[in-house]
């Protein structure tokens, strides 16, 4: 009798590893949600990008739902997601940028040429904010909250149809610090 | 069939130059301990290198952070934690052990477990079985021709 | 036009394999003996159209057609022609197209090979096969067709041949490693053949024996082929890196070593029927696994095909038919399935089944590790790694175990060894071992850790139980030199395939202790010294290749003060992709290997420049060579051949 039942463990044993496979075919095993997920943005006291002479903190994030944008002049995906980033400001989101192991020089020039869509630009030449938020990429775009926590990670550009997503994401923020 | 060809440069393009900067250590001891975390770390942003091999930006940006924290004299926990709390889990080519991993840690050693005690059971059921008579094997007379032809062939 | 006659062949190839796989099958269980006879045929025919349509994609290479998708992405005009022909398997959709006439290849052997098989179970083995070759067409066909076509926008050049992949090691590791996963496609239809049949005996085994031998040397020489394309091609100095593609080759060589001595088993002893069938069913499963995880893209991996979800549900489709079929078919036939002979817990067959659990205990883990990351991710627990480090933290322990146990086994009696004549055998390998093991530690430049110093005990334990075991079977003759020359072929096998598992012990354990590297900054005439050597760096020429421009490294080597050889370590930029390589400089030993690799430039007249000083890494390959030696010669036994010619006379006469 047991041994009735043995002789199935092999396809039972198949069956449940098939499953998975079968699942993992819709998981990209490359996406990576952010470490830093609710976690206060990480301390830093850096220069702005477009006034030079004022210094940036944590502080000058908070106040409101807003988006922050990892980018660089290097990046070709960041050129691609600007005009969309400029397309959101225009409909009165907040989103500071953090401009990533860049050239300040050729990052004002590509503010000027290209339009700011930045309430501000944190100036993080060394990476070294980069690296306490764990980006591995730009473009990196969070949603933070009004007291500065990091609620999503998107890694990537962002096009209309990531914009749904963080906009869902805002919108439940939004809704949870007020309630 | 743009995107296919992309991720075909992409995924090939990876691993073809081998990372190689020249750090200089105080010591050879501090030298292995970089050479053992860059190993066990992960890049987040390869196919599946750790740091210490990943010729990335990003694995050089993190390997530059490892030598600067060995360097000062900060332990592996430290620097496994600092990681960990940038980029997750998911850095670590040596899964911490938790109610998370317990199958995967240990449950080669309970299956191997498990596998002894099933032999052993075997081997004792055998020998019983066999004693009171050798012909308690059920098999028919026509298998037992077939089988013993081939058994002879052997011997000759 | 010879492109689309490859598609057709291909069609024509489909509609064979779909007769195989059905008309010997219905043949087989009703007795129609002309259905039977028709196995044979169908499998010629269906080879010469998968063979024909491999040469005209063949042909589309060496042409330059790059209208062609396939060839334009993987094949450049300036390509030298041998690469141009191993190109033909150097992408998704052509080494499929390898992976199938591999397995046209093995069932037309099994169809000439086989005379002394009886008519219906050669039919079902060969139907097996033709089912397993028709969902493999139907997945070329629908899915990675090499023929499609670049119409009308025929590109100038191709993109080339990845250059990693423009090397002697592609050239043969994939075919060789094929060999093997495919191979394993025949012992399953064997099994699947003797479950449908009802007739689960010792005689299935003897007739898969040679076969499952023979696809499991391939499989190892394929996968020593591959470690060492890793080690000198990546730039690295790594020889194996526990990643899912390795990971997916492993899998089914593990289980394919408990197969060949389960095999061993239930011919001789007509035990373990049932576990050697699941046995066989297992490793054509793990063959075709690693297929599905090599190209579905599910798992991350820095050498997996181009990952396309659709291919990814086509394989999971054939595999639930292949594996899940074949399964449900043992759940039912296996119950009834006994043993007719008995053992006790100290026997050679206790050993062997201990031998087999561990191997499957050992595959497991490795599937474990491999999957762990998709399985926390499908329950939506979060992302995590296992690496290396989780791999050998639990395989070296594992494999000494089976070392241990190896050597055990070699020792013990068949049913039965009495516990006093056991020790008597043991203890004094045993001691042969340690004292040799100790002499070696001693030797060593450090002392070392606790499981190299177990590694080479084992070893050396191996060594002295098969040494043992041969003064037993000869020390009571007249002549034992002449009966140690006259034992079966099968045997030397054996004990030339052990030996190759000492050599691969000793070479993992010292290479993984011994190893010395360092990253360095070097202007012209900077040194560096490791053992007895010392590197003295010259500077960098420049160097044009055919398709490829080349930094190289003029680095000296002095052995003891004097002038020893000269390495020349390259950093090249292929031209058509714009990717650059480093190549490393290799002066290859019996006990040592250096290895230079360059960096980048670091200004002025610096590079960095990675030195490398590996001992006894080449014993890693030699144990894998030593190994499949050992299957080969195994799979030549003469009884084979002798009961071959037995049976043919016998059928004759009858006839």
């Amino acid at each position: 009798m047991m041994r009735r039942a043995l002789v199935f463990l092999p396809l039972a044993i198949f069956l449940g590893l098939g499953f998975f496979l079968w699942r993992g075919l819709s998981i990209d095993p490359t996406e990576l949600p952010s470490a830093r997920l609710n976690d206060p943005f990480p301390a830093f006291e850096l220069p702005s990008l477009t006034e030079p002479n004022k210094t940036l903190t944590p502080d000058d994030l908070k106040g409101e739902v807003a988006l922050v944008n990892v980018w660089a002049t290097w990046c070709p995906t960041c050129k691609e997601e600007h005009a969309f980033l400029n397309r959101l400001q225009r409909e009165g989101i907040t989103i500071y940028g953090i401009n990533y192991k860049d050239e300040p020089v050729k990052a004002r020039e590509w503010l000027k040429r290209y339009l700011d869509p930045y309430r501000s630009v944190v100036l993080d030449e060394e990476g070294l904010l980069g690296l306490d938020l764990g980006v591995y990429g730009a473009p990196e775009t969070y949603v933070i909250d009004a007291q500065g926590v990091i609620r999503y990670r998107h890694v990537g550009a962002v096009d209309s149809q990531v914009w749904e997503q963080l906009k869902t994401v805002m919108e439940q923020v939004e809704a949870g610090s007020n309630g | 069939m743009r995107a296919l060809l992309l991720t075909i440069l992409v995924v090939l393009a990876g691993p073809s130059l081998a990372a190689i900067d020249a750090y200089e250590f105080k010591d050879e001891q501090t030298e292995s301990r970089f050479q053992e975390l860059t190993a066990e770390l992960r890049c987040p942003k390869c196919q599946n290198n750790n740091i210490a091999d990943s010729n990335s930006p990003i694995a050089s940006d993190l390997r530059r952070e490892v030598y600067r924290m060995v360097q000062s004299g900060a332990s592996d926990e430290e620097v496994i934690d600092f990681m960990v709390t940038r980029y997750g889990e998911f850095v670590l080519y040596r899964p911490r052990v938790n109610e998370m991993t317990w199958l995967l840690w240990y449950g080669p050693f309970v299956l191997l477990a498990i596998g002894l005690i099933v032999v052993v059971v075997i081997a004792k059921r055998r020998k019983r079985s066999a004693e009171p008579g050798a012909d308690s094997s059920g098999l028919s007379q026509s298998e037992r021709e077939r089988l013993n032809k081939l058994l002879e062939q052997d011997k000759k | 036009m010879i492109p689309e006659l490859g598609e057709y062949a291909l069609i024509i190839s489909l509609c064979l394999s779909v007769l195989l796989g059905t008309i010997p099958l219905v043949g087989a269980s009703t007795g129609n003996g002309l259905w039977c006879g028709y196995a044979r045929p169908l499998s010629v025919a269906l080879f010469s159209f998968v063979l024909f349509s491999f040469l005209c994609l063949g042909w589309s290479f060496l042409q330059n057609d790059f209208s062609v998708a396939y060839v334009a992405n993987n094949s450049n005009s300036a390509l030298p022609w041998y690469y141009r022909l191993s190109a033909v398997w150097g992408g998704h959709e052509g080494s499929l197209l390898l992976w199938l006439l591999i397995l046209a290849g093995w069932t037309v052997a099994v169809a000439l090979k086989s005379r002394n098989l009886p008519d219906d179970i050669l039919a079902r083995v060969l139907a097996v096969m033709g089912l397993i070759a028709t969902g493999f067409i139907l997945f070329v066909l629908f899915t990675s067709s090499p023929f499609e076509r670049l119409l009308p926008r025929i590109p100038e050049d191709g993109a080339d041949l990845n250059p990693l992949l423009q090397d002697f090691g592609l050239i043969v590791h994939p075919p060789m490693l094929y060999m093997g996963y495919v191979g394993f496609s025949v012992a399953f239809a064997f099994a699947i053949a003797a479950l449908l049949s009802g007739q689960l005996d010792a005689a299935w085994a003897r007739w898969s024996r040679p076969w499952t031998s023979v696809a499991w040397a391939f499989l190892t020489l394929g996968i020593a082929l591959g470690s060492w394309w890793a080690y000198y091609e990546l730039g690295w100095g790594g020889w194996w890196f526990w990643d899912p593609v390795e990971n997916a080759s492993l899998m089914p060589w593990l289980i394919g070593t408990a197969l060949v001595h389960s095999l061993a088993v239930t011919e001789k002893r007509g035990v373990f029927k049932s576990w050697t069938v699941l046995l066989a069913i297992f490793a054509f499963s793990l063959s075709l696994l690693g297929t599905f995880l090599v190209r579905s893209g599910v798992l991350t991996s820095v050498h997996a095909f181009a990952s396309d979800p659709d291919r990814g549900f086509f394989i999971l489709a054939l595999l639930a038919v292949t594996i899940g079929g074949s399964l449900l078919l043992y759940a039912f036939k296996a119950s009834e399935v006994k043993s007719e002979s008995s053992f006790g817990l100290f026997s050679r067959e206790s050993f062997l089944l201990i031998n087999n659990v561990l191997l499957t205990v050992i595959c497991a883990m490795v599937l474990l590790g491999t999957l762990y990351p998709l399985l926390i991710d499908a329950l939506n627990l979060g992302k995590l790694s296992v690496g290396p480090p989780y791999f050998n933290a639990l395989f070296i322990p594992l494999s000494l175990l089976l070392a241990l146990s190896l050597g055990v086994g070699t020792l013990m009696r068949w049913k039965q060894t009495e516990g006093g004549s056991l020790a008597a055998q043991i203890w004094l390998p045993g001691l042969f071992a340690t004292v040799l093991a100790g002499i070696c530690i001693v030797m060593l430049p450090s002392l070392p850790g606790f499981y190299t110093s177990i590694a080479l005990l084992m070893a050396w334990w191996i060594v002295f139980t098969g040494c043992r075991d041969l003064l037993n079977r000869v020390r009571h003759k007249s002549n034992p030199l002449a009966a140690a020359l006259s034992q079966p072929r099968a045997y030397y096998g054996m004990m030339l395939a052990h030996g190759g598992v000492a050599v691969l012990i000793v070479g993992a354990a010292l290479v993984s202790t011994y190893s010395e590297q360092s990253d360095l900054r070097m202007e012209p005439g900077d040194r560096k010294s490791f053992a007895d050597y010392e590197f003295v760096f010259d500077g960098i020429q420049h160097v044009e290749g055919p398709n490829f421009t080349s930094d190289k490294g003029v680095i000296r080597v002095l052995y003891k003060g004097e002038p020893y050889t000269e390495l020349h370590p390259e950093k090249r930029l292929y031209t058509a992709r714009g990717n650059v390589m480093t190549e490393a400089a290799i002066d290859p030993g019996l006990f040592r290997d250096l290895y230079v690799a360059l960096g980048e430039p670091l200004g002025g007249d610096a590079w960095a420049v990675r030195v490398q000083y590996k001992p006894f890494v080449r014993w890693l390959w030699l144990g894998g060579l030593l190994m499949t030696a050992g299957g080969i010669l195994a799979a030549m036994d003469l009884r084979y051949r002798r009961q071959a010619q037995r049976e043919l006379a016998r059928s004759e006469s009858m006839g």
